[in-house]
């Protein structure tokens, strides 16, 4: 889960992070009283930032510095609803303003390669890192961490002189990445990334710009977390299925997909898209994987709510059985059906294989629903779906 | 012979008195596997029987375990918040191969028990959210079905377990000497490489099959070590063609993020290293089928 900068800056701050003071606002006007209270701290200098989950919001118009709660009101006005990359502002932050002296970068993040973690740190702030990393990849130094020592005062030592700080600044910066690291071991993050990491005119180190990814598989240990969650921007439709318990992800296409298993489904979207070349471009409609040894009522569930989405035109069912049983999806392929009874009129391919492979047939074959096709390939239902998808017109 | 696990493996079950580890024992019981015993601190010096006659001790610590039984193999199936303790009990006892079914384990607990399992050299972690893996008709450490093929010389290594399943049903006429289900998660205790170098250097393997998934760049990473070192036949499948960009798909790490991870720079790795990559598993099945006729004759 990728966080808010504004919960990025809170967490830090929680964290013991040196942060400038912020305040959220989601309408102009709470944006003017967040300034009348914030900017006396700056000399009157807020700025005004949008607060969306993707970068270059800086060029796209979505960082104004402004002078006075009128401008911090007029900032918020053209900021909020903006579009930037697909992303609609819903939220701006009006922060402090700050004298910025010097822009450097620090990150800590998950290494799939190496299985540890990795520690990124720059001189060189401000910009993006990846650019950097292209053009000056010796400006940006990269130390690695060990997972179960994690980054202690030796390892800050290690990543400012790896990083080039000039002496005088070492301290303070050591002792801002060791509060991050803080963060990223006690919050279960698998990124925390500060750019900028500013040093001002007054010699102070500040985290002006946070990014927090949170492992969601850690939520056991932090409760609070859920809090973070940004329910307001999610798909309804993918809201609907996590209140089930179902791991189901939104796409463009027409061709519904049930499937067991994260890969066979991943699998399976990429079979139906070539498939679906030949049928006018039809692809999938949705990612959803029942999990191993799904019940008939969590195939029902996910039927459900893949025929509550409108763009779907036909339903492909792909399962290889190893700890599902094949039964319980084919009661579960007929409850859900005689559930929604004639009102539903989108055709259903289903493949099944593996455990209880003959039963789950029979169910099927013995119901006999008009909608429901059995195909024995998962090729040859991919393309089967994809027609029926396309509809008479395509043949 | 066979990959990590033969007719010498005595396998313990951490978590085997709790309801998938009964399940899971029993199925792995009927597939033959040499289950020795249980670890359970709460239920150690009692037994649990099973059908067909079998009645499994239960010890208090895996230490306890191995010294009774002789054990060199454990299957974790204790609750994800609990995983690592689990495997750092194993770790801690020696035990040589350790596999972590569990799924949702934290990442930060993933990789604090990989590199504390490194640094002791002594246990190989397999996991975790993985399947586990077979070596058919000998044993069987996991959850992967006994019954959908028998042994053979093919070799199998997959991020997926239900790609696994559906590869091993369509080549069960040539069948397995062992197929190993690494697990998706971004940190996994045994990798695409660890298997490809093990199926090189088993005498059973004749080709072997990969099946990766979008998101970090271990299949380019093994792309590389086929080219090096492997001399045997490989073919290749990537799933996750028209998986979209910052989506995670279902498993925690198949996310395609920037241009990283994405399943067309991996097929054209793994390509460029002279594995023949399937559109769709069906396809990757029949390439590896012709390689398998070609050895016969």
């Amino acid at each position: 889960m990728d966080l808010f900068e504004y919960q990025a800056r809170d967490m830090f701050e929680k964290h013991g992070v040196p942060v400038l003071a912020g305040a959220i606002a989601t309408t102009p006007e709470e944006a003017r009283a967040a300034a009348e209270q914030i900017g006396p701290k700056s000399g009157g200098v807020t700025v005004v930032k949008a607060q969306v989950k993707t970068g270059g919001r800086g060029k796209a118009g979505g960082v104004k510095v402004t002078k006075s709660p009128d401008e911090a009101q007029a900032a918020a006005e053209a900021i909020l609803g903006m579009d930037i990359k697909g992303h609609t502002v819903g939220t701006v932050m009006i922060a402090q303003g700050a004298r910025i002296a010097e822009e450097y970068y620090f990150s800590v993040l998950l290494d799939r390669a190496n299985r540890t973690y990795l520690a990124m740190c720059s001189k060189e702030g401000g910009m993006e890192i990846e650019q950097l990393a292209v053009e000056r990849p010796e400006a940006l130094a990269r130390v690695a961490v060990d997972p179960n020592t994690g980054i202690d005062a030796a390892k800050a030592q290690e990543i400012v002189d790896a990083a080039g700080f000039d002496e005088a600044d070492k301290a303070a910066i050591t002792d801002v990445i060791q509060k991050l690291w803080t963060v990223y071991r006690e919050e279960d993050a698998t990124l925390v990334e500060v750019n900028p990491l500013v040093k001002t005119e007054d010699g102070e180190i500040i985290a002006l710009d946070g990014k927090v990814t949170l492992d969601e598989n850690a939520g056991f240990r932090h409760a609070d977390h859920e809090a973070l969650e940004d329910t307001a921007h999610a798909d309804p439709l993918e809201a609907a299925a996590k209140e089930k318990d179902l791991n189901y992800v939104k796409l463009d296409g027409s061709v519904g997909i049930i499937g067991n298993g994260a890969g066979l489904v991943m699998s399976t979207l990429d079979v139906v898209a070539y498939a679906g070349e030949e049928f006018g471009g039809q692809k999938p409609a949705n990612f959803l994987d029942i999990g191993g040894g799904a019940s008939a009522e969590v195939m029902a569930n996910g039927l459900h709510i893949i025929l509550s989405d409108p763009q779907v035109k036909s339903v492909f069912v792909n399962v290889f059985g190893g700890i599902t049983s094949c039964d319980a999806v084919a009661n579960g392929i007929v409850g859900a059906l005689d559930a929604l009874g004639d009102e539903e009129d989108r055709p259903l391919v289903v493949r099944l294989d593996g455990n209880n492979v003959e039963e789950g047939r029979r169910i099927l074959q013995e119901r006999n629903h008009p909608l429901v096709t059995i195909e024995p390939t998962m090729d040859g239902a991919a393309r089967r779906a994809a027609e029926l998808a396309a509809g008479p017109a395509a043949n | 012979m066979a990959i990590f696990l033969n007719a010498d493996s005595k396998v313990i079950v951490q978590g085997m008195t709790g309801s998938e580890g009964m399940k899971h024992t029993q199925r792995m019981l009927k597939s033959g596997t040499d289950i020795v015993g249980g670890v359970n601190p709460r239920k150690a010096g009692t037994t649990v029987d099973f059908e067909g006659g079998v009645s499994v001790p239960v010890y208090g610590t895996v230490k306890e375990a191995i010294e009774a039984t002789g054990a060199n193999v454990s299957v974790i199936f204790v609750p994800a918040q609990f995983t690592k303790a689990a495997a750092v009990e194993a770790i801690d006892a020696g035990i040589p191969l350790a596999v972590v079914i569990t799924e949702g384990v934290a990442v930060k607990d993933t990789a604090e028990l990989y590199n504390y399992a490194k640094d002791k050299g002594t246990t190989r972690i397999v996991g975790p959210n993985c399947p586990g893996l077979i070596t058919p008709g000998v044993s069987n450490a996991g959850i992967i079905p006994a019954d959908i093929s028998g042994t053979g010389r093919i070799g199998l290594v997959s991020k997926s377990g239900t790609l696994t399943y559906q590869m091993m049903y369509e080549l069960r006429d040539f069948g397995f000497s062992s197929a190993v289900g690494i697990g998706g998660d971004p940190i996994i205790g045994t990798t695409h490489i660890d298997c490809l170098e093990a199926f090189q250097n088993d005498p059973d393997t004749d080709a072997i099959v990969m099946i990766g998934e979008i998101g970090g760049d271990a299949e380019e990473r093994a792309a590389a070590y086929i080219k090096e070192h492997v001399t045997k036949p490989v073919v290749g499948y990537v799933a996750g063609f028209t998986a979209p960009e910052g989506k995670t798909m279902g498993h925690a790490g198949a996310i395609v993020s920037g241009s990283s991870g994405t399943a067309q720079a991996k097929k054209e790795a793994l390509e460029a290293a002279g594995v023949k990559v399937g559109k769709t598993p069906s396809e990757t099945a029949d390439l590896m089928r012709e390689i398998m006729q070609g050895i016969a004759k």
